[in-house]
């Protein structure tokens, strides 16, 4: 056991799918002899030599659309879409085809593939490299969408994600790379990819975050509690399928939540969550719920990108608001 | 004055050229000496056979969506001889990759005409396959499908399978990106893969002339270094023979083809299109003289192997078995309602089993 940080969590549960699953690929572009362009897969085509870490040429729309006719084959391919305003290309393939080949043969042919990309903002990246779109991928049907928020979830998470016999979207916080270092046990266990992590427990309000948000959370929750207030702090990092109950049960404790998403405003995953508070723990509401969240904006460029990012000040002040509602 | 001599080697700059082939002229007549295996009448027999099979579902799905039990159908009138071409050039353990006109393909592999008339009837069962389980079920969004081929090239190659993956797209795909990806990804990595441009002329309203201003589709695959051919797609000879030999050298190593095959669709895109809106009977009804089932039947009476006889016999067997499968299709029920859930993910989550549960209630 040794600690590391999330990139190298990341690369860790690579090889360890790639040594236990001969069925396991790597595919992008840059990933092989690079080790991509964030390091996830350095070393890896050494290792497992360059037909298992393909360097593809550069096409987004058709690496996700090739890793499907892989998966279709009984291949489990690990396709790295660069930047996550790259992925939009492929959208496509993800919603008329991976999420759909179960359905549409009855089972006949799925599609066991995941697709990573590093996600959203906080590190002064170039243009389209901060993006947090993962609320056009938890709308569709037969998609998996996991965020982890930490090295042991990367690793965890990520073996789960290529052990599943279904599509996953797999977006990695950018800005937690080479954040925190942890102990992380190469012990290839694969974490639940349906349950939410309480990171911290508290009574009086539940914080709702995944990603990049969740260390925000975190750091509210403990300004909060220097003024009395114990928050419950939990991150969803599975997003779809919503493991639902996890919050459901914290609010029904807690009676006040808050939603923090780095996404913009309408039409995030953050009001999903809101609505089934709602649907679901009404009758323990205190306060109406709350969300923090990034503007309907575009993502600005660097020198204005923490007047968009939501932070620990501001969760605080949703949380005050909350806990002074009558 | 300086001289400068370039190497000729060096010298930069590439020609290339775009062959076409045609055994049947239009009327039947050889255009050129048959090859043995085309010359074989027992293969000529059973391609006819196969055409006019494809065409007997063609009338017996358009009548059952005009009467109302069919939802929506992609006629492949006049272009039989591309699918039935290419799909008897494949050996079975190959995958096809179709879009969604090619009936005659899929009824060569195994796919029942009962398993079509699912599909069109939306019952996701008609995408079972069991006699093709290799087989991908119809793709819709115009050329997407381009890429699976090339995944599904790709696992053959690694697992050093003598195995090709077969797409078939129209001349509309052709203009997507999918498309140029794709047969990039084939060429680079030299796969076991071929595309079959079904070039009818028309995508939807769009006329060829329209849709690209490059002199042939299949020069599109020179770009991408993958070798690009025509043939005369109403010619099901030529289109068994050139996708025989695109096949072989797929399954020997010799990477991937595109085959532009000429074609004309003499029916509307779909049964919810009304083609006399964008074009005329004079554009369409010359292309009726070039049509591949008649083309076929006059060279095979010419050569003495089909009577009047034979052709009754043949319409009439296909004729029983569209009406039998027509048949079982009307009698099966619809599936459970709960099957739309079912197959979501392999395993149902929490959520889905909430909205399983109140939709059944």
């Amino acid at each position: 056991m040794s600690e590391i940080n999330f990139i190298q969590a990341i690369t860790l549960a690579l090889a360890r799918a790639m040594a236990d699953d001969e069925s396991v690929l790597v595919l992008g572009e840059d990933v092989g002899a690079d080790g991509g362009v964030f390091r996830a897969t350095d070393g890896l085509m050494k290792r497992f030599g360059d037909e298992r870490v393909r360097d593809t040429p550069l096409a987004e729309a058709g690496i996700v659309g090739l890793s499907i006719g892989l998966a279709l084959q009984g291949f489990r391919p690990v396709a790295e879409i660069q930047f996550s305003g790259f992925i939009y290309p492929c959208i496509d393939q993800l919603a008329n085809h991976a999420s759909r080949f179960r359905t549409r043969t009855r089972g006949r042919l799925t599609c066991p593939l995941v697709v990573r990309t590093p996600w959203g903002g906080g590190v002064k990246a170039f243009e389209h490299h901060s993006e947090s779109n993962e609320a056009m991928f938890t709308n569709i049907p037969g998609l998996r969408v996991v965020i982890p928020s930490t090295p042991k979830q990367a690793y965890g998470l990520l073996l789960a994600a290529i052990r599943d016999p279904d599509p996953v979207v797999f977006f990695e916080p950018t800005r937690l790379y080479r954040a925190a270092r942890e102990d992380v046990e190469d012990d290839g266990v694969a974490a639940p990819l349906d349950r939410c992590f309480v990171r911290r427990e508290g009574s009086d309000l539940t914080l709702v975050a995944w990603g990049g948000m969740v260390a925000e959370a975190l750091a509210a929750a403990e300004a909060l509690q220097g003024k009395g207030v114990s928050a419950e702090v939990i991150d969803v990092a599975t997003l779809k399928p919503l493991d639902e109950e996890t919050i459901l049960k914290s609010v029904a404790k807690t009676g006040r939540c808050v939603i923090v998403q780095e996404a913009p405003r309408t039409g995030g995953f953050a009001g999903e969550i809101a609505a089934r508070v709602g649907e679901g723990a009404f009758g323990s509401l205190l306060a109406p719920v709350q969300r923090v969240t990034g503007f309907d904006t575009v993502m600005p460029l660097l020198r204005l990108e923490d007047v968009y990012l939501p932070n620990a000040e501001r969760i605080g002040a949703a949380a005050e608001r909350v806990m002074a509602y009558a | 004055m300086i001289e400068t001599t370039i190497p000729s080697e060096q010298t930069p700059g590439a020609h290339f050229g775009i062959g076409y082939t045609r055994y049947l002229g239009p009327d039947g007549k050889p255009v050129a000496t048959l090859p043995p295996n085309l010359a074989d009448p027992a293969l000529a027999i059973a391609l006819y056979r196969a055409l006019v099979r494809t065409r007997s579902f063609d009338e017996k799905a358009i009548a059952l969506q005009r009467t109302g039990r069919l939802g929506g159908y992609a006629p492949s009138l006049g272009q039989e001889a591309v699918f039935v071409g290419a799909a008897s050039a494949m050996r079975p353990e190959d995958v096809f990759v179709p879009s969604y006109r090619e009936h005659g393909a899929q009824l060569w592999r195994g796919a029942t005409p009962q398993e079509l008339l699912f599909y069109w009837g939306g019952d996701e069962r008609g995408s079972s396959f069991a006699k093709a389980p290799g087989d991908l079920p119809n793709n819709v969004p115009v050329g997407s499908h381009s890429a699976h081929a090339v995944g599904i090239a790709l696992a053959f190659a690694l697992r050093k399978e003598a195995r090709v993956a077969l797409a078939i797209f129209g001349d509309g795909a052709t203009s997507k990106g999918d498309f140029a990806e794709a047969l990039n990804f084939a060429g680079v990595w030299k796969l076991p893969v071929v595309y079959v441009i079904n070039n009818n002329q028309w995508a939807i309203s769009l006329p060829r002339r329209k849709q690209s201003a490059a002199e042939t589709l299949a020069q599109k695959g020179v770009a991408a270094g993958v070798r690009g051919e025509q043939v005369d797609g109403n010619d099901v000879l030529a289109m068994h023979a050139v996708c025989a030999a695109a096949l072989e050298r797929a399954h020997a190593g010799g990477g991937p083809s595109l085959i532009e095959a000429l074609t004309y669709r003499l029916g509307d895109h779909t049964t919810a299109d009304d083609a006399s809106r964008y074009r005329s009977d004079a554009e369409v009804s010359p292309h009726w003289d070039e049509e591949p089932v008649r083309r076929l039947q006059s060279y095979l009476t010419s050569i003495g192997k089909w009577s009047r006889d034979d052709q009754e016999r043949v319409l009439a067997e296909m004729k029983g078995e569209m009406d039998a499968a027509a048949e079982a299709y009307l009698a099966t029920p619809p599936q459970a309602p709960s099957t739309i859930f079912d197959f979501t993910y392999a395993t149902l989550p929490a959520e889905l089993r909430r909205q399983k549960e109140s939709a059944l209630r």
